[in-house]
């Protein structure tokens, strides 16, 4: 399993690295995904959009072996996730690497720890090399003077940049981004952007990322999916989508309020609403 | 009438599925044999949940103690019996009150701490990066705490014992004027080692095992909001002390009430 990330990552080729399909996936009564089908290529940054609560994070637990599907399979270059035992799906989990929207680094490790922790519990290197590793990831991220202080000391953006260090700590094949640019200042935005599209260059990356951030998005992603009521809505390179003519699809590229996605949660009219009040909240 | 009923299915349900994750979940974490870093984090558990325990459970047995030997004189004395002081206050401590006072204290110290910290984890979603880290987080985070909880309260449980025979010497023999060499002696005399230090301690073994599995099993299952977390703790504490109550009742019965 690990062969290919010792001799280094594998040339891109046109077999597409994750290929997810005909995905049903529902919590409780409610239907996420009605049967979604994806590609993801080698080497290229692949984004995942949709409005709120389409279930973007879910599909990113779902290729991550971490819920299961209904029906339909994730294939992760050729292998099921799903049909994987559970120590196999976790030797599978090395080969990838996931930044949480919060971050999730280990509140009671320091940030040089958080990075050494996958090399620590994956490798047998001596303390010296994994300093090194330890110092190569952060320089990467620009955080190599924070290595001493905590989580709780960091601020959003840079327990973003820390986490990514960690995520890449192991040189994985796959990395997978949800909403990595939500909540950012404009400076730590341009920084995580620069920093993923820099990234997944240098290191011959497979990216995932989940994002409803369009613009910051479709500048560095190559192909982009839109996801909407379950299915995939739209798929194309993100100068494609900028002139899709459906509806649905230049509403949210566009970020128009009204339109096919309507602006209010369905409710009765106005006005019956309003003087049918008899009392009643 | 019938939505009574199908409610109460319903949570029959419920009530089974959450046993059998339960179930699942404590072979899982504590199935297996640690790795040297598994002993470290174990030995870092004994710290948390064992020795910052100490001083409550020590200072809580004291007080048990003394005022067991306090109103047992007080009764023991009318029929002119108050040698058998030493005996009383040993047989009760070791019996009961160590193994179940002691527990009920591990729970609210420790047992709701660990689901707090278990469930906060859970909701920064440092046990899912865990995961999508490879490395499991039952083993990592669960297990450490699981064996600490299951080795500490006993040992815990010793020291309140030790304490509160303590304690009883101070007030009885100190304070009351019981003579020193009938508490030691009648104490020695009476108390089995394997009848009632052994049945204490398995008594606290049970006790340790399920207020543990209880703490760590409702911090890992709750749902991550501030509210799961707060529901989560309590819920800790009410089911723990409901259960060490409920099998302490069941063992005492077994072990000392003749059914066996």
């Amino acid at each position: 399993m690990f062969d290919n990330f010792l001799e280094g990552h594998e040339p891109m080729s046109d077999t597409p690295f994750v290929v997810v399909e005909g995905l049903h996936f529902s919590r409780g009564e409610k239907e996420i995904f009605r049967g979604v089908d994806l590609q993801i290529h080698r080497g290229k940054i692949t984004a995942i959009m949709g409005p709120s609560g389409t279930g973007k994070t879910t599909l990113l637990k779902l290729i991550g072996g971490q819920l299961y599907p209904d029906a339909g399979r994730v294939c992760i270059d050729g292998e099921d996730v799903h049909r994987q035992s559970r120590k196999a799906l976790f030797a599978m989990r090395r080969r990838m690497g996931m930044l949480f929207q919060s971050g999730a680094l280990f509140s009671d490790l320091s940030v040089y720890e958080n990075v050494a922790f996958p090399l620590r519990v994956h490798t047998d290197l001596p303390e010296s090399m994994v300093r090194d590793l330890v110092l190569m990831k952060l320089e990467a991220v620009g955080l190599r003077g924070a290595r001493e202080l905590m989580p709780s000391e960091l601020s959003g953006g840079m327990a973003r940049r820390v986490a990514l260090a960690r995520a890449i700590a192991l040189d994985p094949e796959l990395i997978l981004y949800d909403e990595p640019f939500v909540g950012q200042d404009p400076i730590s935005m341009g920084v995580l952007v620069q920093l993923t599209k820099r990234l997944n260059e240098a290191l011959g990356l497979t990216s995932v990322m989940v994002s409803h951030d369009i613009k910051e998005t479709l500048t560095i992603a190559d192909y982009v999916y839109v996801i909407a009521d379950g299915r995939v809505m739209a798929h194309g390179t993100p100068a494609g989508l900028d002139v899709d003519q459906d509806p649905r699809v230049s509403q949210f590229v566009h970020g128009e309020p009204d339109g096919p996605v309507p602006f209010h949660y369905p409710a009765v009219d106005f006005f019956t609403d309003i003087l049918d009040a008899g009392g009643r909240r | 009438m019938i939505r009574h009923i199908t409610h109460l299915g319903r949570r029959g349900c419920e009530l089974l599925e959450a046993l059998g994750r339960a179930g699942i979940f404590l072979f899982l974490s504590a199935v297996g044999v640690p790795s040297r870093e598994g002993w470290y984090l174990w030995l870092r558990q004994m710290h948390f949940v064992g020795v910052l325990s100490l001083a409550i459970v020590l200072v809580s047995g004291l007080f048990i103690g003394m005022v067991l030997a306090l109103q047992g004189y007080t009764i023991l004395v009318d029929f002119g019996a108050e040698q058998a002081l030493g005996q009383m206050v040993a047989l009760s401590l070791l019996r009961e009150l160590a193994p179940v006072v002691a527990a009920l204290l591990f729970a609210g110290r420790a047992g709701s701490a660990l689901t707090a910290e278990i469930g906060l984890m859970k909701a920064t979603e440092q046990l899912t990066s865990m995961e999508m880290i490879g490395v499991d987080p039952l083993r990592r985070v669960v297990a450490p705490r699981l064996w600490a909880g299951v080795v500490a309260l006993p040992l815990l449980t010793i020291g309140f014992s030790v304490v509160g025979v303590y304690g009883g010497y101070l007030v009885g023999v100190e304070w009351l004027g019981v003579f020193e060499g009938s508490y030691w002696g009648n104490m020695q005399a009476s108390v089995e080692f394997i009848a009632d230090i052994g049945n204490g301690m398995v008594k606290s073994l049970v006790f340790a095992l399920v207020v543990t599995w209880i703490a760590v099993f409702q911090g890992y299952d709750l749902v991550p909001t501030a509210e799961g977390i707060s529901r989560a703790t309590t819920r800790t504490v009410v089911y723990s002390s409901l259960a060490v109550l409920g099998l302490d009742f069941v063992l005492t019965a077994v072990m000392f009430g003749g059914l066996s």
